[in-house]
């Protein structure tokens, strides 16, 4: 056998060690970045601003990111295949316009339709760009504008503000436990089972496969079709329970709420360190750039100077860092 | 074969037909594989090797013929039927998902689970461990696929397959990106896997590989069944002969190109001239080897070689398309320090490439911009284009070079294939280079323009240019050559000269033992 090759192999190998360490490193920012940050800010904050790390701060802070927390877990999967969900907020608003209509009828109702109208909904974009191909940021589009004119005619365009009849379904979004709302503790349970469901199930090993390298998991008998379907069924479910539970706490179904939402969940996604190409990424990052999300939009209310407006243009830069960060890590550990 | 083998072949394909438009890629192809025999499938370029391939695959349906897996009548209707009759093609692309881990990839959709129903991650990586040990892989299975060579990962395709229940495994080129050691590795486990009874599917244009693992070969050539039947009745130079189409009892004095056929006469290529290309040693990781050219103003050097043996790259290499791992590259006296496309192009270095509508041409680009687009930099002043320039250079070209078109507003992508190759020499043509990198450049063109084609060919080397000629037509690249570098294996095996450069000499060159 003649050979093509004369490169050295002690000097390939020595290459090869170095580049282990910088995909290592490269990996563990990628995955950790945003907790590292996050504690970092949140130090930062703590001794800046003396009213952060008060108990009543957190415990507000943690209940406004919960609704966020809930839908970025199912828009973790759902990126991770390489897709993208845009109607979420305008699910989150319809859900919540669900949930408070229909708790005149009790507490179960309120929580069932919500979900029941999400989960389809999401069960048709995901079979429509399961089986037509098209590309999920249109479909998903037209969802945006789909869900939110739903809402808007049930609610006879705005107009009627349907409140919350049910004590026992207002307590599900108002209730304390220890000093923190039930929705803070449904968004942990969530990320828990979300976890479990992408690392230790077999269909997270689909998911991953899925955005990692389509045809090859199609070659590896991947059902491709319910797998992508099922993560958008996902998102519905997520927001649409979001969607609810944020209506209980206000007593209302706001028909405002929820515009430009799902822009925070994608950010949030993406900060944590999940590839917007899909194949990579984990709910433990999502959760850290969910709350610093929160936290950076906090601080900016404490600082009474600043309107909330800032908060848009912190995150906004925070995001933009991230994302050329990404790109350079990709390049670190070869994923692209 | 002596007596007739009790069970009926694993793979019997019959009178396979497959059509392009235009094209009929198989003509009436049949092929046997039987259990625990490694078959090699050999082909030039368009010989039907990977339609084959693909049909047996279960990714093209045949349009005629019968598909037989086991003595069952077979359909495919997709690369996962396929794989469910057993058979499991092992891609270069590989195959698997790179970002997961090798353990997952292996035991994708048959993980261990707990009672739970949830994955037994320790379970996983044990079985994961014990499925590559006989692969002879030792890796952290934990770790993501990509992190591995590709090696590695071939070996975990194989793991996966042959676990997955295949009984035919499809190999095509395993070994290009391989080390030695990998390669010894895989043929070691080759081994293993015909002795277990599954059979295999061999595509390499490496001689020794075939005769090494291969114990029975069938060739293809222009979408038809060649010759099929054991390996060993056959010797090297007569296994060439058939891909290449060339019977030596019928090698033709002379032929039919519009080449003179004089080889290193008359006045040009003259050792005193200063060579207007001069390439040392390159070297590109995997693909060429050392490879040295010369070629001086007025000659036409040929680069004759198997598909796969460098030829195409080693033009790359020249021409900066291509990044070096060694090597030099030389135009008309001056050294290139590192060659770009850029650089080789200001150097006075043009490519016509092998694949015209990939590389080349743009079809929905009129014949007129086509032509400018290289020699934009020298037309305009200040980045604006001189219209009238343009012009002036297009009209030359199309009187010069017959160009055949309704105008030259026309879109490229309408003319027929001699015209669209000529389209292509215009354009290099245009920006004055000293040396022309000619990559297939008769291929699926017509006989009249081929001809024409030839005919530019010598023209322009007798006016000066130098030449290298890269051909798979044997007579085209005898005739047309002053000299022929043969390349087996990415290295030069024979550089043959005057009285040596005749087709039996290329033929000889590309099939004698590599040496170890």
């Amino acid at each position: 056998m003649t050979s093509a090759t004369t490169v050295p192999p002690a000097a390939d190998a020595a290459a090869a060690g170095g580049r282990a360490r910088a995909e290592r490193a490269g990996h563990l920012l990628q995955q950790h970045g945003a907790l590292i940050v996050l504690v970092l800010v949140g130090a930062v904050s703590a001794v800046a601003f003396p009213d952060f790390a008060g108990g009543a701060n957190l415990a507000n802070l943690a209940v406004a990111a919960s609704f966020t927390a809930m839908i970025a877990v199912g828009m973790t999967f759902v990126i991770i295949t390489g897709g993208i969900d845009l109607s979420v907020g305008s699910q989150f608003a319809l859900g919540g316009v669900l949930a408070a209509w229909a708790s005149q009828y009790g507490w179960v109702p309120a929580l069932l339709l919500p979900l029941a109208v999400c989960g389809t909904f999401g069960l048709v974009q995901g079979t429509i760009i399961a089986r037509t191909g098209m590309a999920p940021f249109i479909v998903t589009l037209a969802g945006l504008l789909g869900a939110r004119g739903l809402m808007l005619a049930i609610s006879d365009e705005g107009a009627d503000t349907y409140l919350v009849k049910s004590a026992a379904f207002a307590r599900l979004g108002q209730g304390t436990l220890l000093g923190l709302a039930y929705p803070v503790y449904a968004a942990l349970a969530l990320f828990a089972l979300g976890g479990l469901l992408l690392r230790r199930a077999r269909f997270g090993q689909y998911v991953f496969a899925l955005g990692g390298a389509a045809d090859s998991a199609r070659l590896m008998g991947v059902p491709v079709a319910r797998v992508t379907a099922a993560v958008y069924v996902l998102t519905g479910l997520l927001a649409g329970l979001a969607g609810a539970l944020n209506a209980a706490r206000l007593s209302s179904g706001v028909t405002i709420l929820g515009t430009g939402m799902e822009l925070d969940v994608i950010a949030a996604v993406v900060i944590g360190g999940t590839l917007l190409t899909g194949g990579a990424g984990a709910l433990s990052g999502t959760l850290a750039g969910v709350l610093l999300l929160g936290v950076i939009q906090n601080v900016i209310n404490q600082i009474g100077s600043l309107t909330s407006a800032y908060q848009q243009v912190v995150s906004g830069a925070f995001l933009a860092v991230v994302v050329v960060v990404q790109r350079y890590l990709s390049r670190v550990q070869r994923l692209s | 074969m002596a007596a007739p083998p009790p069970d009926p072949p694993l793979i019997q394909a019959t009178g396979i037909v497959k059509r392009f438009p235009g094209v009929l890629a198989l003509d009436g192809v049949s092929f046997e594989l039987r259990a625990g025999q490694a078959h090699a499938l050999v082909g030039e370029n368009g010989a039907g090797k990977s339609t084959l391939l693909k049909v047996l695959t279960g990714v093209y349906r045949p349009d005629a013929g019968e598909l037989r897996v086991a003595g069952a009548p077979a359909a495919f209707g997709s690369p996962v039927d396929a794989q469910r009759a057993g058979v499991q093609a092992i891609h270069q692309e590989i195959g698997l998902v790179p970002l997961m881990s090798v353990a997952r990839n292996l035991l994708l959709g048959r993980e261990p689970r707990t009672r739970l129903g949830l994955i037994d991650v320790r379970a996983l990586h044990r079985r994961a461990e014990e499925l590559l040990r006989p692969y002879g892989v030792e890796v952290d299975v934990r770790r993501p696929l990509r992190s591995f060579g590709v090696g590695t990962q071939q070996m975990v395709a194989l793991a996966r397959a042959v676990s997955v229940d295949a009984r035919v495994v499809v190999m095509d080129e395993p070994t290009s990106s391989l080390e030695p050691r990998e390669v010894d590795t895989l043929f070691g486990v080759i081994g293993g896997l015909l002795e277990q009874g599954i059979a295999v599917v061999y595509v390499s244009h490496r001689m020794d590989e075939l005769f090494r693992v291969c114990e029975s070969v069938t060739v293809l050539r222009d979408g038809r069944l060649v010759h099929t039947g054991p390996l060993a009745d056959l010797d090297r130079l007569r296994l060439v002969s058939l891909m290449l189409g060339r019977d030596m009892a019928e090698v033709r004095a002379e032929g039919l190109t519009r080449f003179s056929g004089e080889h290193g006469s008359g006045d040009h290529g003259r050792a005193a001239d200063t060579p207007v290309l001069e390439a040392r040693g390159l070297t590109v990781r995997h693909r060429i080897a050392d490879v040295s050219v010369t070629v001086r103003p007025g000659e036409v050097v040929g680069l004759g070689g198997l598909l796969g043996s460098g030829r195409t790259e080693t033009a790359k290499a020249i021409a900066g398309a291509l990044p070096l791992d060694a090597g030099t590259v030389a135009v008309a006296g001056r050294a290139l320090r590192r060659p770009t496309a850029a650089s080789t192009t200001r150097a006075g270095v043009a490519l016509l490439p092998e694949d015209r509508k990939a590389e080349g041409i743009v079809p929905a680009l009129s014949i007129r911009e086509n032509i400018a687009l290289a020699a934009l930099p020298a037309l305009s002043r200040a980045g604006l284009v001189s219209d009238a320039r343009i012009d002036r250079v297009v009209d030359v070209f199309m009187k010069r070079l017959r160009i055949k078109a309704s105008s030259v507003h026309q879109p490229a992508g309408e003319l027929s294939g001699g015209n669209q190759q000529k389209v292509l020499l215009a354009r290099w043509l245009a920006t004055g280079p000293k040396v022309l990198l000619l990559d297939e450049p008769t291929r699926g063109i017509d006989v009249g323009a081929k001809a024409e084609v030839q005919a530019l060919i010598e023209e322009l080397a007798g006016e000066g240019l130098g030449v290298l000629l890269i051909s798979s037509d044997l007579e085209e690249l005898v005739e047309g050559s002053d000299r022929v570098l043969v390349l087996r294996d990415g290295a030069v095996a024979a550089e043959l000269s005057g009285g040596e450069v005749t087709e039996h000499g290329v033929l000889a060159a590309i099939a004698a033992e590599g040496e170890d």
